[in-house]
Formats: structure tokens, C-alpha cells, sequence
């Protein structure tokens, strides 16, 4: 992830201390002098994020990272970031929770990265990858996706994805969109009226109302443009299986050895968890028989395949907090158990 | 002889402060040397939280608004990315030494090369004059009725002194603007803190012991009187720490 | 031509340039300016120095002072 932000052109790195993800950090304080970029280890993950927003607004492209409780202190700095529209990358490789909690994997702040772990209606683009090679490519995606819609982009990983290790191609930088002119950029109001970066709007006594109407404008339009999902074997699938990033790599085990056994087992898995692909879920609801959502957590993900399926599909749930991981086998075990009672029931109506 | 007229750093809005708030002064000291060092199109100023928070509206420069405490982080982002620029932070007692008493000291130890203009006025003006870090032992506050110290709220915290001992940082001098005497001061403090920016010297703070009469629910002359006499004993003027 | 010129309607009536004038040349008026407030006028024009205190003082960038003006006439 650190040389493909790198590759991406990411010139600026603020980062404090935490595991499990700080081969980052080290990675960058290394890197980034060598590139002609600045890494700061900033005294506080709250400090470290309003480096970046002071970065972003001087026009580079930037990031931090940080794991659960280190982004909870940046959630103040990430509103802010959102309010003013400025890009940039912000990385969350989860651990157990709540509190301190552990440093195993976990997925049990996506409803702070998804729905918004700040104050205020705002949304970061959040992205689910699920190996390595899938993190560095989303991780240069991003600064695309950020400088396009200039808003913050998150990249939501685990404890597990933050410290494996398995070959990764390190492709050259390629943006995806045709970015804009960074025409809010503070640089000096040199030949141009002063430019002014604030989230403060009192004036006129509706302002906030329009910023708030623009900025929701702004989230339809990236709802309706951007949307990533990795649909395996769902076309004939009886059960199909929700679950992103790692959990979905599991899963995706766990659908073979269900094939193997006669099972027509299937998975969805979103990419961008905001925005949520409502479609592959609306469309599994009407083929399948049962969907199973699997997650590191005590169901946070169950929320958004629910409200996708909106009652047209039975939602049985699989998941654990606080650094449980599911293996293979426990996930096999379920949809058996799913089949099984899926077959009874239909003998019962018989 | 020169004419004393507004400089062009300065837009033509009037400010929302109270009657004889100081932050008005020290406004124009920052502008005039803004201007006098030439360095307006090149300036990008941080706002706080707290009484100054609409400095965007007063400034003819660019401005970036942070959150309460953060203006010496996010100056940190800016100046790194953009080391040709000049990056001033302006900050009250609440937002500087208060919630952001962290981003302050690691700013001035990183020896960030950024001006730091530190008004001190002993209260949180903008929300109602509630007890600041550097309100005196003994003053009334509205969450310090009986006079600070009397429940545990410890002395004011002495924003020079405890940066002096920091190796990183360049310049630190306390100034006022309770009389005509202390303005020129304070002026001459803000230049050099600016200059040391410009010849890379790295972090200067210029604190300025300011006028609240609005909070302090005193008359024009009795603030002043407040200054001269009772803040200035606590928080005694002087250069803290030159190595420019 | 004056030596001082007071945008009224800019003064909120703090009164700093009364207490800080070292000719006590100034008074606040009896008129109220556009916001209701008193603001400083000058009882003698000719004791006014053009010292530029009441300058330095006002928070609300409400006096000029013309000191070149003033050094003319004495010459």
C-alpha cells in the first residue's frame, strides 16, 4: 500500500504509531525523502490528520494510516476533511475492539468508517480489498477517486491484510479518471483573489443548508458512478454468501468445499462498501434461497445487505467481534447446517 | 513621515469584535507586517476556533480555517508541502493552550518554520467568558465563580515559560497592547517573528496579553488597567528565548 | 487639510484613542454614529500633533493620520 500511494504520486505522510499497521510509518519515513516527499511522525493520530488537512488544502497528495483506536481519535480532523472537500487517503487496518481492545484483525468499525464515525452528514468512499495485490492497485484508485470527487477516501482493511505478506506486481501509476484542476488549492494568492479553506458557515443564515445540499449532490452522484463488487458463482447459487475483504477470501474457501459437497453455495463481495452495490445483492435475492453474512464482527456489514435485500431473501448472520476470525470450516459447517434446514423446511411443505 | 492609513492586507469589513477587544490591534500589526515585508501573496494564514475564528473575513490572504487546537498541525502540512510560503497560525489561549497545548509544543520542538501569533486575553471570549488556561489565580470566570484556584483549577499555565526550555524552538517573546508603548512592541516582536520564517530559522511565537473588557465585565480603562497591572505580573513581558 | 480623520461609522466607542491621547485632544461626541455609538472627535484641531497614538490604539482601524500633512504645516 506504502509504494503504491507512493507510485500514486503521494508526496505527503502523517502517521502515529500503532499496530497493527506500522510497516507503513516505517515504510514511508524511509521512502518518502528518497522521492523528494515529507513523512512527519506526528505527536497525536489528531495531529497527524490535521497535517494532512493542512497538506491537502496545499495541494499534495497525502495520506495517513492508523488502526481502530487511532482512527477514532481522527474522526474530528476526518469530518473536517469531508466539510472542506479536500482529498485524500486515510487507511484503517482494524483491530479488536471496543477500547483499547487487542491487535488481532477485526471488522468491527465499519459502521464508523461507512456511516461516518464523525459529526455531521458526510460520507468517505470506502474501500474493502481483500488481498494484497487487490490493496495496492485500490490504494492508487483512490487518490484518483479523492482528487475526482475531492473528498476522502478510506481504505478499510484488517489486522490480518495489514501485516501478511504474499507477492504483490508493482504496476506503474496510471490515473483512471481525467482529474480536475485543484483550483482550491492555498498557495499564495499570487495574480488571484485569496482563497479561503473553511468549514464554518454561519453566513448567509441558509449556507450550511446549501453546503449540505451540495455535498449530497456531490454523494448521489459518486453512488451513481462508482460501485465495485466481486460476484463469485452466483448465477445458480441457492446460498449465497455476503462478506468482504479477508472474510470474503474465507469465504470464498469455504463456497469450494460447499460446491465440492453438492452445495450451490455463491459470494458477493463489495469493494467499495460506501458506496454499497445494492444491485448484486437485489438481484441474489431473487435467485437465491438463503444469503449468509459473514464479518469480524457482531454484525455491523448485515445492516446494508438487510436494507439491499429489503426482506426478499432470509439474512442468517455468521460473525464475532473482538479479533475472531472465521476459518473455512466453521463457514462450511454453517451453510451445511443452512442446506440442511433449507431442506427440511421444503420437505415440510411438501 | 509616513500616514498611519489601513494597509491592503486588511479587507474593508468591519470586525465583530467587542468594543475594546485587542484581537483588532493585533490584527492590523499582523497585516501591516504582512505588508511591510511584502510577503502578502505568499501568506497563507491559519484561523482558530474562538473569537478570531472569522480572521478569513479580515485578512486579504489565503486562509485556512482548523479545527479548535489544530492550527499548528495543520500549519505543519502546509508549510512542509509548500516551504516557500509563508504560514502564520493565529491562535487564542483556549485553542493554543488549552485543547491544543500538544499541537503547540510539538510544533515549536519539531522547530516548524512557522509563526505562531498568541493572544492571551485570560477568558474564552467567543463562548461567553468561561475560565482559560492562563485566566489569573483568583480572577471570576463563569465556570470559575468563586476565583480561579479556589476548586482545584491549578495557576495559569505560562505559555513562554514552559516553551522556553524546548531546544527546537527559535524565538519566544511576550508582548501587550495596553498602551501605545507595548503596540510598537508588539509590532517590532511580530516582524521579527516573521522574518525568522522568512531567513528559515524555524518556529517564533509572539504572545500578546490582550483586552477582553466584554468577559472581563470591565470599561475600557478598567481592561487596560487589567493589563498593565495584573496580567503583566503574572505573565511578565520579554524575549524568552532569541536564537534567530 | 487634516491631520486626522475618524471613520465614524466604523467606531464601536471603545474609547481607547480618548484614554491613550497625550494632547487630551479628544472627546467622544454627543452624536451618535450609524451603530448608535459615540466616536472620537477632536476638541482643538490645532493641538493635535499627528503623534498617531489614537492610531495605534484603535482596534477597528477607524483613524488615519496624516503625519505628513502635519509635518507640512509646521514647516
Amino acid at each position: 500500500m506504502a509504494e503504491a500511494a507512493v507510485q500514486a504520486g503521494c508526496r505527503f505522510f502523517a502517521g502515529y504509531p500503532i499496530t497493527p499497521q506500522n510497516e507503513v510509518p516505517e515504510y514511508m519515513s524511509k521512502r518518502m525523502p528518497q522521492v523528494g516527499g515529507v513523512f512527519v511522525q506526528a505527536e497525536s493520530e489528531i495531529a497527524a490528520i490535521n497535517m494532512i488537512f493542512g497538506a491537502s488544502a496545499a495541494g499534495a497528495r497525502c495520506m495517513t494510516s492508523s488502526s481502530s483506536p487511532g482512527v477514532s481519535l481522527k474522526q474530528e480532523g476526518i469530518s473536517y476533511i469531508a466539510a472542506a472537500e479536500l482529498p485524500c487517503l486515510i487507511a484503517n487496518m482494524q483491530r479488536g475492539g471496543p477500547g483499547l481492545g487487542n491487535i488481532r484483525a477485526s471488522q468491527a468499525d465499519y459502521f464508523q468508517a461507512v456511516k461516518g464515525g464523525g459529526h455531521g452528514d458526510y460520507r468517505l468512499i470506502v474501500l474493502a480489498p481483500a488481498s494484497l495485490q487487490e490493496l495496492y492497485n485500490l490504494t492508487m484508485n483512490a487518490f484518483d477517486w479523492a482528487d475526482y470527487y475531492r473528498n476522502p477516501v478510506m481504505i478499510l482493511g484488517d489486522g490480518i491484510l495489514g501485516q501478511m505478506a504474499e507477492p504483490v506486481e508493482i504496476l506503474p501509476y496510471e490515473p483512471i479518471l481525467e482529474l480536475p484542476e485543484k483550483d482550491f488549492v492555498l498557495d499564495g494568492c499570487k495574480g488571484r483573489k485569496p482563497r479561503v479553506v473553511k468549514t464554518l458557515i454561519l453566513k448567509p443564515a441558509d449556507g450550511l443548508i446549501a453546503h449540505n445540499e451540495h455535498l449530497q449532490e456531490k454523494y448521489k452522484r459518486i453512488e451513481s458512478e462508482l460501485s465495485l463488487c466481486e460476484e463469485y458463482q452466483t448465477t445458480d447459487a441457492e446460498i449465497v454468501i455476503a462478506a468482504y475483504g479477508i472474510t470474503a477470501r474465507i469465504a470464498k474457501g469455504a463456497v469450494r468445499m460447499a460446491r465440492a459437497k453438492g452445495i450451490a453455495a455463491g459470494l458477493i463481495r463489495p469493494i467499495t462498501l460506501w458506496p454499497f452495490p445494492n444491485e448484486p445483492f437485489i438481484s441474489a435475492a431473487k435467485t437465491a434461497s438463503q444469503m449468509l453474512v459473514v464479518e469480524m464482527s457482531h454484525g455491523q456489514f448485515i445492516e446494508d445487505v438487510k436494507l439491499a435485500v429489503n426482506g426478499q431473501c432470509p439474512v442468517e448472520f455468521l460473525g464475532k467481534g473482538g479479533g475472531w476470525y472465521p476459518t473455512e470450516e466453521i463457514i462450511l459447517e454453517k451453510i451445511e447446517s443452512m442446506a440442511a434446514a433449507s431442506a427440511t423446511a421444503v420437505k415440510g411443505k411438501l | 513621515m509616513p500616514n498611519l492609513t489601513r494597509t491592503e492586507v486588511l479587507t474593508d469589513a468591519q470586525t465583530h469584535y467587542c468594543p475594546g477587544c485587542g484581537h483588532g490591534i493585533i490584527h492590523r500589526l499582523v497585516a501591516e507586517v504582512i505588508d511591510e515585508l511584502g510577503i502578502r501573496e505568499k501568506t497563507i494564514g491559519t484561523a482558530p476556533v474562538g473569537c478570531a475564528v472569522l480572521l478569513y473575513d479580515y485578512f486579504n490572504c489565503d486562509i485556512i480555517e482548523c479545527a479548535h487546537g489544530r492550527p499548528p498541525a495543520v500549519a505543519t502540512g502546509m508549510k512542509r508541502v509548500q516551504p516557500d510560503k509563508i504560514v502564520f497560525t493565529y491562535q487564542g489561549d483556549g485553542d493554543l493552550a488549552a485543547i491544543g497545548t500538544s499541537e503547540t509544543i510539538h510544533a515549536a520542538n519539531r522547530g516548524e518554520n512557522i509563526t505562531v501569533i498568541f493572544v492571551n486575553n485570560a477568558i474564552y471570549g467567543m463562548t461567553g467568558g468561561q475560565m482559560a488556561p492562563t485566566t489569573l489565580t483568583g480572577m471570576f470566570s463563569t465556570t470559575s465563580q468563586d476565583g480561579r484556584g479556589e476548586h482545584g483549577e491549578g495557576p495559569p499555565l505560562k505559555v513562554c515559560e514552559l516553551l522556553s526550555s524546548l531546544e527546537g524552538v527559535c524565538y519566544l517573546e511576550r508582548t501587550a497592547v495596553s498602551t501605545p508603548k507595548d503596540v510598537i512592541s508588539a509590532k517590532r516582536a511580530i516582524k521579527k517573528a516573521f522574518q525568522n520564517q522568512i531567513d528559515g530559522k524555524g518556529f517564533s511565537l509572539v504572545e500578546v496579553l490582550s483586552m477582553c473588557p466584554t468577559d472581563w465585565k470591565l470599561s475600557t480603562a478598567k481592561a487596560v488597567d487589567f493589563v498593565n497591572n495584573e496580567m503583566k505580573t503574572a505573565f511578565p513581558l520579554g524575549v524568552y528565548v532569541d536564537r534567530s | 487639510m487634516k491631520k486626522i480623520h475618524f471613520e465614524k461609522h466604523r467606531c464601536k466607542g471603545c474609547g481607547l484613542c480618548v484614554l491613550f491621547c497625550p494632547q487630551k485632544n479628544l472627546r467622544m461626541s454627543e452624536d451618535l454614529n450609524d451603530q448608535g455609538l459615540s466616536y472620537p472627535e477632536e476638541i482643538d484641531p490645532a493641538c493635535c500633533t499627528a503623534c498617531g497614538l489614537c492610531f495605534r490604539m484603535c482596534p477597528d482601524v477607524a483613524i488615519e493620520v496624516y503625519q505628513q500633512v502635519a509635518k507640512d504645516k509646521k514647516q
